[in-house]
């Protein structure tokens, strides 16, 4: 550009970067306004909740003044849900599901995972595929003809049942993150290892595990999540109380006709939410790799 | 330490394409030998062959005696270094260097001993804690170097070792490796694409094209001496001129004429060598640096030749220029004080007794 | 595709025949290996996804009490039932209603998040995630709880403001609103994580060119972002098309279906068909009916992530 025609153009220039600099000022001013309008709204159920569990049953039954405040804030709510026999036994088998099907899902999805990143064999593509489609399966699409099944095996009403089905949820999932995650070890590394005198499964262990290693966490929480928080199939297939995990157990057994100990429900509901909640605020980064690794990655 | 034979080796892909096409060669026992090419000639399919990352079609590869054909890599006793380094990322460059012995079940004193021998050479014992990560890519060059010496093996293998550096490391690491052969003197085969690499590193460099050899020969050779036009072209940089041109009798002699009618007369010495091709069609090989205007050098020979350059490129050390003949791009290597400019004719000298004539018919250098 | 990434090592092998030299050993055994070592996966696929899903076809064919084959006479009697069309019709509108809302208030809050200093958005999307996190059971609990007919705090909030009492699950249209309010609650938190992924993928240097070719904010958005984004979002839309239009939970613990069964999807009135009252043929039957239109959804996600992986090759 010509020394004439920088110089017409200067005091157009300066003038846009006022107007610019105004103009980034009011696009920064929407922005936290937006997510401070949607913090609120994202935030206010569990908030309410909280506030809830907090409140005798007194003061929930009292129906004047504002119910987002809590005036004489208790635990006895907290108090009578932890030790709930029922509510306890709820827990233990959240914690026995949970803990069976996310060391079935590794196991069985880091195998398979690695088998079809860097093994290829016949078939391999086509399986690759349909792990793909087994995750785009939703569970209510199966659960009747799985009730059946289950039922057959005589599993239902019985957290052995659960554990047999829930991999169907976590499993094509974590399968496909990891051939993700593996495929994008380069293949030299495995050359390398090979030329090192590595065998196939100790390339597994020592190369592959440990340098997947976010991947690995990315999968377990997911698997962690979904099992946590599995809805359908616990509601299909466990009617008594004993059986039943938490999500299921607090949505069916605490609320009980006509007497709605809310301040009870919420205390159960928030603490049965607990568990995903703690590890997403641990482990953030993973959690929120694992969420987007099943578009980006592969 | 071993010696290497390939003998009529071939690699062939489903669906019939040849990568190799039957190559030979020889590499004895703590020979460094280049295999250099344009990209997809096969020299890296044919030292994966070698380490056995790729099966052989055809043929036979011997380390050492052994034919290895049927051996998977881990116990052909070879190293191999990679063109992205491929190291483990989550171990330590002691874990690195010190994994394929670990594998091997060798007492810890041992392994030990060796790492920090190899650090030792490499000059890289401050790293040894590191993460991959944390080094430049000149230390993880090290470090992959490194991880192939401590195994001690029969034969190191290089792939495009360098291509990931930058210049100036470039030239620092190939000194390096030179350096630590010298000192290992292991059996090499070292492939790049860089044909200055190739000159620089090699014992003796194989040209390979199209899934064959052009030529195998020690640098020089191969610098004087092409076999083929394609290896006179692929040596030396800038590359050589070629220029369509005929060969004439005149008085007993020869004589080259090029595009735009100059003649220039063959050295007495070649006569006999063209005479054959008297009255033919062949092309006229000519390098840069022997078309020139320095006139401090070889007082034989020089015939002189006018030219108008079309681009200038002072270099510093020397100049370049470049010229159109007839359609032909040319090139001359100047002194950096001739006073070149663009479109004024220059005086410059061909050095006829460096010049080379290829019969188009079969591409080989006569 | 992903599995692709293996050795080159069995190319050629029949070039050999007749020896069956140990590297091809080797790779015969690899691939052995291979095989068995996807065979769990495998066993669930088939097991307990494709054999189910042929064992529903079958079911459906069935009588009530399962000892005859029934042909087509459970679809005909749902196409007869009004409750079905009802059920099909809020399965539809609650689906894309829902996700047309998730993936708007998706973008718009990762374009918000993405254009605000790097320090804050972390903070930011760690409590936008929230609803996401929270077992969707549990927090849909806390929405029945805020619904609540005699005590809602909503309501509560709403007459701040003098806006009338709302009776959200009282009334099947205000009950159809109050389910999409609560799916938008907890799905649109994961639109945004994935747009926000996505629109950090887009190389700062187009919008800068694009700033320098002219493009005023909206044609950088129409022109740059959204042709880059494109896949990311059709592949998420789909997605959780598929997802919302089998949702089971909100339904079950907002409203179980009532008023009037005027708010079962597809999912719950499957269940409450099938399993509740026992007629596991019609329960099979009507969950089929979702099977169509999440096909059509798969294909599409499938054909954008094939097309996303060739795109990144």
């Amino acid at each position: 550009m010509s020394a004439t025609a920088a110089n017409r153009d200067a005091p157009g220039i300066y003038h846009k970067a006022g107007s610019l600099r105004a103009e980034r000022r009011w696009a920064l001013w929407t922005a936290y306004a937006s997510l401070g309008v949607a913090a609120i709204i994202f935030l206010a159920p569990p908030f309410y909740m909280l506030i809830t569990s907090l409140k005798t049953s007194g003061e929930i039954a009292n129906m004047t003044g504002n119910p987002w405040l809590v005036r004489d804030p208790t635990l006895e709510n907290y108090e009578a849900i932890v030790f709930n026999p029922m509510f306890q036994r709820f827990m233990l088998n959240s914690i026995i599901i949970t803990a069976s099907v996310v060391a079935l899902t590794m196991v069985i999805s880091i195998l398979a995972a690695f088998a079809l990143a860097r093994m290829r064999f016949w078939g391999s593509q086509v399986l690759a595929t349909g792990v793909f489609l087994t995750y785009l399966v939703p569970d209510t699409l199966l659960f009747i003809p799985l009730y059946q099944i289950v039922g057959g095996l005589g599993l239902l009403n019985s957290i052995w049942g659960l554990i047999l089905v829930y991999p169907t949820l976590t499993v094509p999932f974590c399968t496909w993150i990891m051939i993700g995650y593996f495929a994008s070890i380069p293949k030299e590394l495995d050359e390398a290892a090979l030329i090192d005198g590595a065998s196939w499964p100790q390339m597994l262990i020592k190369i592959f595990i440990p340098v997947a290693l976010p991947g690995i966490i990315a999968a377990t929480i997911f698997a962690f999540t979904v099992s946590w928080a599995a809805f359908v199939y616990p509601t299909a297939f466990v009617t008594t109380p004993d059986q039943m995990p938490l999500t299921i157990g607090v949505v069916s057994q605490l609320v009980r006709a006509d007497t709605f100990a809310w301040g009870q429900i919420m205390a159960g509901a928030l603490m049965a939410a607990l568990p995903p909640v703690v590890i997403y605020a641990f482990l953030m980064d993973y959690y929120i790799a694992g969420l987007t690794a099943g578009a980006t990655k592969g | 330490m071993a010696q290497v034979s390939l003998r009529k080796i071939v690699k062939a892909y489903e669906g019939g394409v040849q990568a190799v096409k039957g190559i030979d060669l020889e590499i004895a026992d703590h020979e460094f030998v280049v295999l250099v090419g344009p990209s997809g000639c096969g020299k890296s399919t044919t030292l994966r062959m070698i380490a056995g990352l790729e099966e052989i079609t055809g043929g036979e590869i011997a380390i050492g005696g052994t034919v290895v054909n049927d051996i998977p890599p881990r116990d052909r006793d070879i190293a191999m270094v990679f063109q992205n380094y491929a190291l483990y990322p989550h171990m330590s460059v002691y874990e690195n260097m010190a994994f394929g012995l670990t594998l091997r079940k060798f007492p810890k004193a041992e392994i030990d001993k060796r790492v920090k021998e190899a650090a030792r050479i490499l000059d890289i014992t401050p790293l040894l804690e590191r993460k991959p990560k944390a080094l430049s890519g000149g230390q993880r060059q090290r470090v992959a170097m490194g991880r192939a010496i401590v195994r001690d093996p029969k034969v190191f293998l290089f792939d495009e070792p360098l291509s990931n550096l930058d210049a100036k490391l470039r030239v620092q690491m190939r000194t390096e490796i030179k350096k630590v052969h010298q000192t290992v003197r292991t059996t090499t085969v070292y492939v790049t694409h860089d044909q200055v690499e190739a000159m620089t590193l090699a014992d003796r460099v194989v040209v390979m094209n199209h899934g064959i050899i052009e030529q195998v020969g020690p640098p020089q050779e191969l610098y004087h001496h092409p076999a083929t036009k394609f290896v006179a072209g692929f040596i030396g940089s800038p590359a050589m001129n070629f220029l369509p041109a005929r060969l004439e009798e005149s008085s007993g002699g020869l004589n080259v004429v090029i595009a735009g009618g100059a003649s220039l007369p063959v050295p007495p010495a070649r006569v006999d060598r063209y005479r054959s091709y008297a009255g033919k069609q062949v092309l006229f090989g000519i390098r840069p640096e022997h078309l020139t205007d320095d006139k401090t050098t070889d007082k034989h020979n020089l015939e002189p030749l006018s030219l108008t350059p079309e681009v200038i490129e002072p270099m510093g050390m020397e100049t370049l220029a470049h010229f159109k003949l007839e359609g032909t791009e040319i090139s001359a290597r100047l002194d950096p004080s001739t006073p070149a400019e663009v479109g004024k004719p220059l005086a410059l000298l061909a050095h006829m007794g460096q010049m080379h004539l290829i019969d188009p018919a079969t591409d080989k250098v006569i | 595709m992903a599995a692709d990434g293996s050795l080159a090592m069995n190319g050629g092998t029949g070039m050999r025949s007749g020896r069956a030299n140990s590297m091809q050993r080797f790779a015969r055994r690899r691939s052995t290996i291979a095989f068995v070592m996807t065979l769990p996966l495998l066993a669930i696929i088939v097991g307990l996804v494709a054999y189910p899903a042929a064992y529903a076809i079958y079911l459906s064919t069935l009588n009530r009490r399962m000892t005859e084959f029934a042909g087509t006479l459970n679809f005909e009697l749902l196409f007869e039932s009004d409750t079905f069309w009802a059920v099909a019709f809020q399965s539809c509108f609650f689906a894309i209603t829902a996700v047309l809302l998730k993936a708007l208030l998706g973008f718009w809050l990762a374009h918000m998040l993405h254009h605000i200093p790097d320090k804050g958005q972390r903070k930011w999307r760690g409590m936008l995630l929230v609803p996401w996190v929270i077992p969707p059971a549990l927090s849909t609990l806390g929405w029945w709880w805020m619904f609540d007919p005699s005590y809602s705090s909503i309501n509560w909030l709403l007459a701040i403001v003098s806006v009338p009492e709302v009776p959200w699950l009282g009334h099947h249209w205000w009950a159809r609103i109050a389910i999409i309010m609560v799916n938008v609650w907890i799905g649109a938190p994961f639109f945004m994580i994935m747009y926000l992924a996505a629109l950090k993928s887009v190389p700062e240097q187009l919008y800068e060119a694009a700033a320098i070719d002219g493009a005023s904010s909206w044609q950088r958005l129409r022109y740059v972002t959204l042709p880059m984004m494109a896949n990311i979002i059709s592949i998420t839309v789909l997605f959780s098309l598929i997802v919302t239009f089998a949702n089971y939970d909100i339904v079950r613990v907002l409203t179980n279906g009532g008023p009037r069964d005027l708010t079962h999807v597809f999912a719950s009135y499957a269940f409450q068909v099938g399993i509740l009252s026992g007629n596991i043929p019609r329960g099979a039957a009507v969950s089929l009916f979702m099977f169509p239109i999440l096909a059509i959804c798969a294909f599409f996600v499938l054909r954008s992530v094939t097309r996303r992986n060739k795109e990144q090759m």
